[in-house]
Protein backbone atom coordinates (compact mmCIF):
# COMPACT_ATOMS: atom_id res chain seq x y z
CA UNK A 1 0.00 0.00 0.00
CA UNK A 2 2.66 2.53 0.76
CA UNK A 3 4.36 2.15 -2.14
CA UNK A 4 1.40 2.95 -4.56
CA UNK A 5 0.46 5.78 -2.47
CA UNK A 6 3.27 7.93 -3.50
CA UNK A 7 2.51 7.11 -7.53
CA UNK A 8 -0.46 9.01 -9.27
CA UNK A 9 -3.95 6.71 -9.35
CA UNK A 10 -5.13 5.87 -11.92
CA UNK A 11 -8.89 7.44 -10.44
CA UNK A 12 -8.99 8.90 -7.27
CA UNK A 13 -11.93 9.96 -5.64
CA UNK A 14 -12.07 11.96 -2.43
CA UNK A 15 -15.47 12.68 -0.36
CA UNK A 16 -17.63 12.60 -3.53
CA UNK A 17 -21.58 14.07 -3.13
CA UNK A 18 -23.87 13.93 -5.71
CA UNK A 19 -27.56 15.32 -5.75
CA UNK A 20 -30.65 14.32 -7.97
CA UNK A 21 -32.02 17.61 -7.05
CA UNK A 22 -33.16 16.82 -3.26
CA UNK A 23 -32.01 13.00 -3.46
CA UNK A 24 -28.85 12.60 -2.74
CA UNK A 25 -27.06 9.69 -4.49
CA UNK A 26 -23.31 9.56 -3.40
CA UNK A 27 -22.34 10.67 0.09
CA UNK A 28 -18.62 11.16 0.08
CA UNK A 29 -17.77 8.39 -1.63
CA UNK A 30 -13.58 7.69 -1.87
CA UNK A 31 -12.28 5.16 -3.88
CA UNK A 32 -8.81 4.73 -4.86
CA UNK A 33 -8.09 2.94 -8.10
CA UNK A 34 -4.41 1.81 -9.32
CA UNK A 35 -2.93 1.43 -12.79
CA UNK A 36 -3.73 -2.10 -13.76
CA UNK A 37 -6.08 -2.60 -10.54
CA UNK A 38 -9.69 -4.48 -10.72
CA UNK A 39 -12.21 -3.01 -8.50
CA UNK A 40 -15.43 -4.86 -8.60
CA UNK A 41 -18.52 -2.68 -6.80
CA UNK A 42 -21.54 -4.27 -6.04
CA UNK A 43 -24.27 -3.42 -4.17
CA UNK A 44 -28.02 -3.55 -4.05
CA UNK A 45 -29.71 -1.37 -6.93
CA UNK A 46 -30.19 2.23 -6.16
CA UNK A 47 -27.42 2.32 -4.36
CA UNK A 48 -25.66 5.01 -6.72
CA UNK A 49 -22.56 2.07 -8.33
CA UNK A 50 -23.73 3.55 -11.96
CA UNK A 51 -23.89 7.02 -10.52
CA UNK A 52 -20.53 6.16 -9.27
CA UNK A 53 -18.80 5.47 -11.85
CA UNK A 54 -20.54 7.81 -14.34
CA UNK A 55 -19.00 10.28 -12.68
CA UNK A 56 -15.87 9.48 -13.38
CA UNK A 57 -16.49 10.16 -17.06
CA UNK A 58 -18.54 12.74 -16.62
CA UNK A 59 -21.78 11.43 -17.78
CA UNK A 60 -22.94 12.90 -14.56
CA UNK A 61 -22.16 15.57 -12.79
CA UNK A 62 -20.33 15.59 -9.07
CA UNK A 63 -21.59 18.85 -6.68
CA UNK A 64 -18.54 18.06 -3.95
CA UNK A 65 -15.53 16.37 -3.62
CA UNK A 66 -12.66 15.60 -6.05
CA UNK A 67 -12.46 13.18 -8.61
CA UNK A 68 -8.72 13.01 -10.94
CA UNK A 69 -7.48 10.33 -13.84
CA UNK A 70 -4.59 9.30 -14.20
CA UNK A 71 -3.52 12.79 -12.01
CA UNK A 72 -5.82 15.14 -14.22
CA UNK A 73 -8.47 16.92 -12.29
CA UNK A 74 -11.74 16.65 -13.34
CA UNK A 75 -13.74 20.06 -13.07
CA UNK A 76 -16.74 21.90 -15.34
CA UNK A 77 -13.19 22.87 -17.91
CA UNK A 78 -14.10 21.13 -21.15
CA UNK A 79 -10.86 20.72 -21.66
CA UNK A 80 -10.40 18.39 -18.29
CA UNK A 81 -13.60 16.08 -19.06
CA UNK A 82 -12.42 15.76 -23.04
CA UNK A 83 -9.22 14.74 -21.76
CA UNK A 84 -10.16 12.33 -19.28
CA UNK A 85 -12.88 10.83 -22.03
CA UNK A 86 -10.11 10.11 -23.92
CA UNK A 87 -8.22 7.88 -21.09
CA UNK A 88 -12.09 6.51 -19.88
CA UNK A 89 -14.00 3.84 -22.03
CA UNK A 90 -17.26 2.77 -20.44
CA UNK A 91 -19.53 0.12 -21.61
CA UNK A 92 -22.94 0.09 -20.48
CA UNK A 93 -25.78 -2.65 -19.40
CA UNK A 94 -27.84 -1.78 -22.54
CA UNK A 95 -24.81 -1.45 -25.10
CA UNK A 96 -25.68 1.62 -26.88
CA UNK A 97 -24.27 0.64 -29.54
CA UNK A 98 -25.38 2.39 -33.01
CA UNK A 99 -28.02 0.67 -34.48
CA UNK A 100 -27.91 2.71 -37.90
CA UNK A 101 -23.95 1.97 -38.23
CA UNK A 102 -22.36 -1.29 -39.05
CA UNK A 103 -19.83 -3.20 -36.64
CA UNK A 104 -17.22 -2.12 -38.26
CA UNK A 105 -18.73 1.29 -38.27
CA UNK A 106 -19.59 1.27 -34.74
CA UNK A 107 -16.20 0.45 -34.18
CA UNK A 108 -13.94 3.05 -36.33
CA UNK A 109 -16.34 6.44 -35.92
CA UNK A 110 -14.66 7.29 -32.68
CA UNK A 111 -11.01 6.38 -33.93
CA UNK A 112 -11.32 8.84 -37.07
CA UNK A 113 -13.50 11.47 -36.13
CA UNK A 114 -12.27 12.13 -32.00
CA UNK A 115 -8.27 10.66 -32.95
CA UNK A 116 -8.07 11.94 -36.79
CA UNK A 117 -7.27 8.48 -37.53
CA UNK A 118 -7.36 7.57 -41.47
CA UNK A 119 -9.97 5.24 -42.47
CA UNK A 120 -7.97 2.43 -43.18
CA UNK A 121 -5.51 2.66 -40.15
CA UNK A 122 -9.18 2.60 -38.39
CA UNK A 123 -10.08 -0.21 -39.70
CA UNK A 124 -7.23 -2.53 -39.25
CA UNK A 125 -7.18 -1.47 -35.20
CA UNK A 126 -11.01 -2.00 -35.97
CA UNK A 127 -10.79 -5.19 -37.19
CA UNK A 128 -7.41 -6.46 -34.85
CA UNK A 129 -9.96 -5.78 -31.66
CA UNK A 130 -13.11 -7.67 -33.57
CA UNK A 131 -10.62 -10.53 -33.77
CA UNK A 132 -9.54 -9.91 -29.82
CA UNK A 133 -13.25 -10.40 -28.80
CA UNK A 134 -13.81 -13.38 -31.37
CA UNK A 135 -16.69 -11.68 -33.70
CA UNK A 136 -14.22 -10.74 -36.61
CA UNK A 137 -17.09 -12.77 -39.32
CA UNK A 138 -19.58 -10.16 -37.83
CA UNK A 139 -17.88 -6.78 -39.14
CA UNK A 140 -20.38 -6.00 -41.44
CA UNK A 141 -23.43 -6.61 -39.58
CA UNK A 142 -25.81 -4.28 -38.25
CA UNK A 143 -25.87 -4.81 -34.48
CA UNK A 144 -29.73 -5.59 -34.67
CA UNK A 145 -28.80 -8.84 -36.33
CA UNK A 146 -26.65 -10.12 -33.61
CA UNK A 147 -27.41 -11.65 -30.38
CA UNK A 148 -27.01 -9.90 -27.32
CA UNK A 149 -23.69 -11.88 -26.29
CA UNK A 150 -21.85 -10.52 -29.68
CA UNK A 151 -23.28 -6.91 -29.22
CA UNK A 152 -21.75 -6.44 -25.92
CA UNK A 153 -18.26 -8.27 -27.00
CA UNK A 154 -18.79 -5.53 -29.95
CA UNK A 155 -19.49 -2.77 -27.42
CA UNK A 156 -16.22 -3.75 -25.54
CA UNK A 157 -14.49 -3.97 -28.98
CA UNK A 158 -15.58 -0.37 -29.51
CA UNK A 159 -14.51 1.10 -26.26
CA UNK A 160 -11.25 -0.22 -26.83
CA UNK A 161 -10.72 1.44 -29.88
CA UNK A 162 -10.20 4.33 -28.47
CA UNK A 163 -7.17 2.65 -26.49
CA UNK A 164 -8.52 3.43 -23.67
CA UNK A 165 -5.91 3.19 -20.52
CA UNK A 166 -9.03 2.78 -18.37
CA UNK A 167 -12.09 0.69 -18.92
CA UNK A 168 -15.52 0.96 -16.51
CA UNK A 169 -18.34 -1.18 -17.05
CA UNK A 170 -21.36 -0.91 -15.85
CA UNK A 171 -23.54 -4.24 -15.63
CA UNK A 172 -22.53 -5.42 -18.78
CA UNK A 173 -24.05 -8.67 -18.44
CA UNK A 174 -27.13 -7.99 -16.22
CA UNK A 175 -29.17 -7.54 -20.20
CA UNK A 176 -28.63 -10.79 -21.43
CA UNK A 177 -29.61 -14.27 -21.67
CA UNK A 178 -27.82 -16.92 -19.23
CA UNK A 179 -26.31 -18.53 -21.72
CA UNK A 180 -24.46 -15.30 -23.37
CA UNK A 181 -22.76 -14.37 -20.25
CA UNK A 182 -20.17 -16.30 -19.87
CA UNK A 183 -19.00 -15.64 -23.34
CA UNK A 184 -18.26 -11.73 -22.42
CA UNK A 185 -17.25 -12.26 -19.22
CA UNK A 186 -14.32 -14.86 -20.76
CA UNK A 187 -13.36 -11.47 -22.87
CA UNK A 188 -13.36 -8.96 -19.87
CA UNK A 189 -10.85 -11.72 -17.77
CA UNK A 190 -8.75 -11.59 -20.87
CA UNK A 191 -8.66 -7.81 -20.48
CA UNK A 192 -8.03 -7.64 -17.09
CA UNK A 193 -5.26 -10.20 -17.47
CA UNK A 194 -3.37 -8.37 -20.26
CA UNK A 195 -3.19 -5.03 -17.57
CA UNK A 196 -6.42 -3.12 -18.19
CA UNK A 197 -7.09 -0.70 -15.28
CA UNK A 198 -11.18 -1.72 -14.99
CA UNK A 199 -13.55 -0.57 -12.57
CA UNK A 200 -16.50 -3.42 -12.95
CA UNK A 201 -19.78 -2.76 -11.20
CA UNK A 202 -21.89 -6.50 -11.49
CA UNK A 203 -23.34 -9.11 -8.92
CA UNK A 204 -21.32 -12.14 -11.17
CA UNK A 205 -19.57 -13.29 -7.97
CA UNK A 206 -17.68 -15.86 -9.36
CA UNK A 207 -16.06 -13.11 -11.93
CA UNK A 208 -15.45 -11.23 -8.99
CA UNK A 209 -13.46 -13.98 -7.27
CA UNK A 210 -11.29 -14.73 -10.00
CA UNK A 211 -10.41 -11.32 -11.27
CA UNK A 212 -10.57 -8.38 -8.51
CA UNK A 213 -7.91 -7.58 -6.82
CA UNK A 214 -10.71 -5.23 -4.74
CA UNK A 215 -14.05 -5.59 -3.81
CA UNK A 216 -16.39 -2.50 -3.24
CA UNK A 217 -19.57 -2.71 -1.79
CA UNK A 218 -22.25 0.45 -1.68
CA UNK A 219 -24.84 1.16 0.02
CA UNK A 220 -27.68 3.61 0.29
CA UNK A 221 -24.64 6.16 -1.83
CA UNK A 222 -22.11 5.32 0.40
CA UNK A 223 -19.19 2.98 0.11
CA UNK A 224 -19.74 0.79 2.77
CA UNK A 225 -17.04 -1.41 2.56
CA UNK A 226 -13.78 -2.69 0.89
CA UNK A 227 -10.96 -5.30 0.74
CA UNK A 228 -9.36 -7.46 -1.16
CA UNK A 229 -11.54 -10.41 -2.31
CA UNK A 230 -10.35 -13.14 0.43
CA UNK A 231 -10.93 -11.19 3.09
CA UNK A 232 -14.64 -9.62 1.40
CA UNK A 233 -16.37 -13.13 0.68
CA UNK A 234 -15.08 -15.03 3.89
CA UNK A 235 -15.27 -12.57 6.47
CA UNK A 236 -17.61 -9.17 5.73
CA UNK A 237 -17.46 -6.31 8.22
CA UNK A 238 -20.56 -4.63 8.05
CA UNK A 239 -23.99 -6.54 8.25
CA UNK A 240 -25.27 -5.12 5.30
CA UNK A 241 -22.24 -6.26 3.33
CA UNK A 242 -23.11 -10.02 4.72
CA UNK A 243 -26.53 -10.14 4.11
CA UNK A 244 -26.38 -8.61 0.25
CA UNK A 245 -23.49 -11.59 -0.10
CA UNK A 246 -25.64 -14.37 0.98
CA UNK A 247 -28.65 -12.84 -1.03
CA UNK A 248 -26.32 -12.82 -3.74
CA UNK A 249 -24.75 -15.96 -2.75
CA UNK A 250 -27.80 -18.15 -3.02
CA UNK A 251 -28.75 -17.25 -6.07
CA UNK B 1 -51.23 1.79 -53.63
CA UNK B 2 -53.13 0.79 -56.65
CA UNK B 3 -56.46 0.57 -55.25
CA UNK B 4 -55.80 3.76 -53.12
CA UNK B 5 -55.18 5.69 -56.59
CA UNK B 6 -58.33 4.47 -58.25
CA UNK B 7 -60.55 5.44 -55.32
CA UNK B 8 -59.02 8.81 -55.87
CA UNK B 9 -60.03 8.94 -59.61
CA UNK B 10 -63.76 7.22 -58.69
CA UNK B 11 -64.37 9.86 -55.95
CA UNK B 12 -62.94 12.71 -58.56
CA UNK B 13 -65.22 11.39 -61.06
CA UNK B 14 -68.35 11.33 -58.44
CA UNK B 15 -67.92 14.96 -57.61
CA UNK B 16 -67.11 15.64 -61.41
CA UNK B 17 -70.23 14.25 -62.87
CA UNK B 18 -73.69 16.16 -61.34
CA UNK B 19 -71.38 19.36 -62.17
CA UNK B 20 -71.01 18.36 -65.56
CA UNK B 21 -74.70 17.17 -66.07
CA UNK B 22 -77.86 17.98 -64.66
CA UNK B 23 -77.82 21.60 -63.46
CA UNK B 24 -78.73 22.97 -67.31
CA UNK B 25 -78.25 26.94 -67.41
CA UNK B 26 -76.46 27.79 -64.34
CA UNK B 27 -73.28 26.46 -65.33
CA UNK B 28 -71.07 27.68 -67.86
CA UNK B 29 -68.41 25.55 -68.41
CA UNK B 30 -66.90 27.06 -71.62
CA UNK B 31 -64.81 28.48 -69.70
CA UNK B 32 -62.76 26.49 -69.75
CA UNK B 33 -63.98 24.30 -72.34
CA UNK B 34 -60.69 22.70 -73.65
CA UNK B 35 -61.80 22.30 -76.92
CA UNK B 36 -62.58 26.16 -77.14
CA UNK B 37 -59.66 28.61 -77.85
CA UNK B 38 -60.74 31.04 -74.48
CA UNK B 39 -61.70 27.85 -72.48
CA UNK B 40 -57.55 26.18 -73.57
CA UNK B 41 -56.67 29.54 -72.56
CA UNK B 42 -58.12 30.04 -69.42
CA UNK B 43 -57.00 26.37 -68.32
CA UNK B 44 -53.68 27.51 -68.96
CA UNK B 45 -53.92 30.41 -67.26
CA UNK B 46 -55.45 28.79 -64.13
CA UNK B 47 -52.86 25.70 -64.23
CA UNK B 48 -49.52 28.43 -64.99
CA UNK B 49 -50.40 29.15 -61.14
CA UNK B 50 -49.14 25.31 -59.71
CA UNK B 51 -45.26 26.09 -60.64
CA UNK B 52 -45.81 29.08 -57.84
CA UNK B 53 -47.63 27.27 -55.43
CA UNK B 54 -45.46 24.14 -55.56
CA UNK B 55 -41.62 26.18 -55.63
CA UNK B 56 -43.05 28.40 -52.71
CA UNK B 57 -44.23 25.89 -50.72
CA UNK B 58 -40.77 23.75 -51.18
CA UNK B 59 -39.17 26.62 -50.66
CA UNK B 60 -40.78 27.98 -47.59
CA UNK B 61 -40.49 23.89 -46.27
CA UNK B 62 -36.86 23.85 -46.80
CA UNK B 63 -35.64 27.24 -45.19
CA UNK B 64 -38.41 26.22 -42.42
CA UNK B 65 -36.59 23.06 -41.54
CA UNK B 66 -33.43 24.86 -41.41
CA UNK B 67 -34.77 27.23 -38.97
CA UNK B 68 -36.79 24.75 -37.37
CA UNK B 69 -33.25 22.51 -36.99
CA UNK B 70 -31.67 25.39 -35.09
CA UNK B 71 -34.65 26.02 -32.73
CA UNK B 72 -34.92 22.63 -31.77
CA UNK B 73 -31.34 22.22 -30.85
CA UNK B 74 -31.35 24.53 -28.22
CA UNK B 75 -34.43 23.12 -27.23
CA UNK B 76 -32.31 20.11 -26.05
CA UNK B 77 -29.70 21.45 -24.47
CA UNK B 78 -28.92 21.29 -20.65
CA UNK B 79 -28.56 25.17 -20.73
CA UNK B 80 -31.76 26.61 -19.45
CA UNK B 81 -31.44 30.19 -21.20
CA UNK B 82 -30.84 27.78 -24.39
CA UNK B 83 -34.43 26.32 -23.56
CA UNK B 84 -35.96 29.71 -22.92
CA UNK B 85 -35.02 30.66 -26.21
CA UNK B 86 -36.59 27.30 -27.84
CA UNK B 87 -40.03 27.98 -25.43
CA UNK B 88 -39.89 31.38 -26.34
CA UNK B 89 -39.73 31.23 -30.13
CA UNK B 90 -42.00 28.38 -30.69
CA UNK B 91 -44.83 30.11 -28.11
CA UNK B 92 -44.44 33.88 -30.00
CA UNK B 93 -44.42 31.99 -33.73
CA UNK B 94 -47.27 29.71 -33.06
CA UNK B 95 -49.49 32.87 -31.45
CA UNK B 96 -49.32 35.28 -34.71
CA UNK B 97 -51.74 34.14 -37.27
CA UNK B 98 -49.90 33.45 -40.80
CA UNK B 99 -52.34 36.10 -42.40
CA UNK B 100 -51.20 38.86 -40.31
CA UNK B 101 -47.54 37.70 -40.16
CA UNK B 102 -47.45 37.85 -44.28
CA UNK B 103 -49.17 41.23 -44.30
CA UNK B 104 -46.16 42.19 -41.64
CA UNK B 105 -43.21 41.03 -43.41
CA UNK B 106 -44.74 42.21 -46.92
CA UNK B 107 -45.87 45.54 -45.83
CA UNK B 108 -43.83 46.11 -42.23
CA UNK B 109 -40.14 44.43 -43.07
CA UNK B 110 -39.28 46.50 -45.96
CA UNK B 111 -39.73 49.21 -44.19
CA UNK B 112 -38.41 48.40 -40.74
CA UNK B 113 -35.48 46.95 -42.48
CA UNK B 114 -34.92 49.34 -45.19
CA UNK B 115 -35.00 46.38 -47.63
CA UNK B 116 -37.47 45.52 -51.05
CA UNK B 117 -39.14 42.29 -50.69
CA UNK B 118 -40.72 40.86 -53.99
CA UNK B 119 -44.19 39.15 -53.14
CA UNK B 120 -42.64 35.76 -53.74
CA UNK B 121 -40.18 35.89 -50.93
CA UNK B 122 -42.26 37.33 -48.55
CA UNK B 123 -44.86 34.64 -48.74
CA UNK B 124 -41.52 31.83 -48.16
CA UNK B 125 -40.29 33.98 -45.86
CA UNK B 126 -43.80 34.24 -43.48
CA UNK B 127 -44.68 31.00 -44.49
CA UNK B 128 -41.16 29.59 -43.31
CA UNK B 129 -41.00 31.65 -40.44
CA UNK B 130 -44.75 30.36 -39.38
CA UNK B 131 -43.85 26.72 -40.16
CA UNK B 132 -40.61 26.76 -38.53
CA UNK B 133 -41.84 26.27 -34.86
CA UNK B 134 -44.14 22.90 -35.90
CA UNK B 135 -40.84 22.03 -37.80
CA UNK B 136 -38.77 23.02 -34.46
CA UNK B 137 -41.33 20.78 -32.12
CA UNK B 138 -40.92 18.07 -34.95
CA UNK B 139 -37.60 18.15 -34.67
CA UNK B 140 -37.35 18.16 -30.92
CA UNK B 141 -39.86 15.46 -30.61
CA UNK B 142 -37.76 13.10 -33.08
CA UNK B 143 -34.18 13.88 -31.30
CA UNK B 144 -35.83 13.17 -28.01
CA UNK B 145 -37.41 10.07 -28.68
CA UNK B 146 -33.59 8.92 -29.66
CA UNK B 147 -32.20 6.97 -26.63
CA UNK B 148 -30.23 9.00 -24.07
CA UNK B 149 -27.90 6.09 -24.04
CA UNK B 150 -26.67 6.73 -27.84
CA UNK B 151 -25.33 10.51 -27.05
CA UNK B 152 -24.19 8.87 -23.95
CA UNK B 153 -21.76 6.17 -25.81
CA UNK B 154 -20.77 8.92 -28.28
CA UNK B 155 -19.42 11.13 -26.07
CA UNK B 156 -17.67 8.07 -24.13
CA UNK B 157 -15.83 7.15 -27.31
CA UNK B 158 -14.82 11.14 -27.91
CA UNK B 159 -17.09 12.47 -30.37
CA UNK B 160 -17.85 16.12 -29.38
CA UNK B 161 -21.61 17.66 -30.19
CA UNK B 162 -21.57 18.30 -33.75
CA UNK B 163 -20.24 14.60 -34.70
CA UNK B 164 -22.57 12.78 -31.81
CA UNK B 165 -25.33 15.11 -33.59
CA UNK B 166 -23.95 14.68 -37.46
CA UNK B 167 -23.24 10.77 -37.29
CA UNK B 168 -24.77 9.35 -34.08
CA UNK B 169 -28.33 11.17 -33.68
CA UNK B 170 -29.71 12.75 -36.73
CA UNK B 171 -29.38 9.56 -39.01
CA UNK B 172 -31.24 8.28 -36.49
CA UNK B 173 -33.84 10.71 -36.04
CA UNK B 174 -34.27 11.29 -39.50
CA UNK B 175 -36.39 8.20 -40.03
CA UNK B 176 -38.87 9.45 -37.34
CA UNK B 177 -39.35 13.43 -38.63
CA UNK B 178 -39.38 12.72 -42.56
CA UNK B 179 -43.15 11.40 -42.51
CA UNK B 180 -44.28 14.32 -40.43
CA UNK B 181 -42.30 16.63 -42.35
CA UNK B 182 -43.73 15.11 -45.80
CA UNK B 183 -46.90 16.36 -43.46
CA UNK B 184 -45.99 19.63 -43.38
CA UNK B 185 -45.12 19.81 -47.13
CA UNK B 186 -49.09 19.25 -47.77
CA UNK B 187 -50.20 21.70 -45.01
CA UNK B 188 -47.68 24.17 -46.85
CA UNK B 189 -48.85 23.80 -49.81
CA UNK B 190 -52.76 24.10 -49.02
CA UNK B 191 -51.78 27.07 -46.49
CA UNK B 192 -49.80 28.78 -49.12
CA UNK B 193 -53.50 29.67 -51.22
CA UNK B 194 -52.90 32.46 -48.56
CA UNK B 195 -50.03 34.38 -50.22
CA UNK B 196 -52.50 35.23 -53.32
CA UNK B 197 -53.32 38.21 -50.64
CA UNK B 198 -50.45 39.62 -51.58
CA UNK B 199 -50.45 39.25 -54.83
CA UNK B 200 -48.79 36.18 -55.73
CA UNK B 201 -49.42 34.46 -58.83
CA UNK B 202 -50.15 31.22 -57.38
CA UNK B 203 -52.87 28.32 -58.22
CA UNK B 204 -55.61 30.75 -55.99
CA UNK B 205 -54.61 34.09 -57.44
CA UNK B 206 -55.37 32.94 -60.90
CA UNK B 207 -58.38 31.67 -60.11
CA UNK B 208 -59.60 35.19 -58.55
CA UNK B 209 -58.36 37.15 -61.52
CA UNK B 210 -59.75 34.77 -64.08
CA UNK B 211 -62.99 34.96 -61.91
CA UNK B 212 -62.77 38.78 -62.09
CA UNK B 213 -62.44 39.01 -65.74
CA UNK B 214 -64.97 35.88 -66.52
CA UNK B 215 -67.82 36.19 -64.05
CA UNK B 216 -68.07 32.62 -63.82
CA UNK B 217 -67.11 32.09 -59.94
CA UNK B 218 -68.81 28.33 -59.84
CA UNK B 219 -67.08 26.97 -62.45
CA UNK B 220 -63.66 28.28 -61.73
CA UNK B 221 -63.33 27.95 -58.15
CA UNK B 222 -64.60 24.15 -59.08
CA UNK B 223 -61.29 24.06 -60.97
CA UNK B 224 -59.30 25.08 -58.30
CA UNK B 225 -60.76 22.85 -55.69
CA UNK B 226 -59.94 20.32 -58.01
CA UNK B 227 -56.18 21.24 -58.73
CA UNK B 228 -55.64 20.87 -55.62
CA UNK B 229 -57.53 18.14 -54.57
CA UNK B 230 -55.17 16.36 -56.95
CA UNK B 231 -51.98 17.73 -56.09
CA UNK B 232 -52.87 16.88 -52.05
CA UNK B 233 -54.01 13.57 -52.94
CA UNK B 234 -50.38 12.89 -55.29
CA UNK B 235 -48.50 14.29 -52.68
CA UNK B 236 -50.13 12.60 -49.74
CA UNK B 237 -49.70 9.14 -51.17
CA UNK B 238 -45.79 9.97 -51.46
CA UNK B 239 -45.91 11.04 -47.88
CA UNK B 240 -47.38 7.74 -47.36
CA UNK B 241 -44.87 5.38 -49.66
CA UNK B 242 -42.47 7.29 -47.38
CA UNK B 243 -43.59 6.40 -44.36
CA UNK B 244 -43.85 2.90 -45.27
CA UNK B 245 -40.17 2.84 -46.50
CA UNK B 246 -38.94 4.42 -43.30
CA UNK B 247 -40.36 1.76 -40.98
CA UNK B 248 -39.59 -1.38 -42.93
CA UNK B 249 -36.31 0.12 -43.13
CA UNK B 250 -36.03 -0.10 -39.26
CA UNK B 251 -33.06 -2.07 -38.25
CA UNK B 252 -32.04 -2.98 -34.78
N1 LIG C 1 -31.03 10.93 -13.57
C1 LIG C 1 -31.51 10.67 -12.34
N2 LIG C 1 -32.45 11.46 -11.80
C2 LIG C 1 -32.93 11.24 -10.55
N3 LIG C 1 -32.54 10.23 -9.78
C3 LIG C 1 -31.60 9.39 -10.24
C4 LIG C 1 -31.05 9.56 -11.55
N4 LIG C 1 -30.15 8.58 -11.77
C5 LIG C 1 -30.15 7.83 -10.65
N5 LIG C 1 -31.01 8.31 -9.72
C6 LIG C 1 -31.25 7.78 -8.37
O1 LIG C 1 -30.03 7.68 -7.72
C7 LIG C 1 -29.94 6.49 -6.99
C8 LIG C 1 -28.74 5.71 -7.40
O2 LIG C 1 -28.92 5.26 -8.73
P1 LIG C 1 -27.86 4.34 -9.47
O3 LIG C 1 -26.53 4.95 -9.35
O4 LIG C 1 -28.38 4.08 -10.83
O5 LIG C 1 -27.94 3.00 -8.60
P2 LIG C 1 -27.38 1.57 -8.94
O6 LIG C 1 -26.59 1.65 -10.20
O7 LIG C 1 -26.58 1.20 -7.75
O8 LIG C 1 -28.58 0.69 -9.08
C9 LIG C 1 -31.24 5.74 -7.22
O9 LIG C 1 -32.08 5.95 -6.13
C10 LIG C 1 -31.80 6.37 -8.44
O10 LIG C 1 -33.20 6.38 -8.40
MG1 LIG D 1 -26.95 0.74 -12.08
Amino acid sequence: MSETNQTVAAIEMVDVCKWFGDFQALKDVNLRVDTSEKVVICGPSGSGKSTAIRCINRLERHESGQISVDGINLTDDKSSVAAIRAEVGMVFQQFNLFPHLTVIENLTLGPIRARGMSESAARNLAESYLERVRIPEQAEKYPGQLSGGQQQRVAIARSLCMEPKILLFDEPTSALDPEMIAEVLEVMAELADSGMTMIVVTHEMGFARKVADTMVFMDHGRVVESAPPEQFFSNPRTDRCQEFLSQILSH
Amino acid sequence: MKIKIRDCRNTLLLLMLPLLTGCGNQWGWYVVNPSTEQGRGNLKFLIGGLGNTILLSVCALLISVVLGLLVALPGLSENRWLRWFNRVYVELVRAVPLLVLLLWVYYGLPIAAGISINVFWAGVIALALSDSAFEAEIFRAGIQSIAKGQTEAARTIGLNYRDTMRFVILPQAIRRILPPLGNQLVYMLKISSLVSIIGMQELTRRANELVVTEYRPLEIYTILVIEYLILILIVSQGVRWLERKMGSDERG
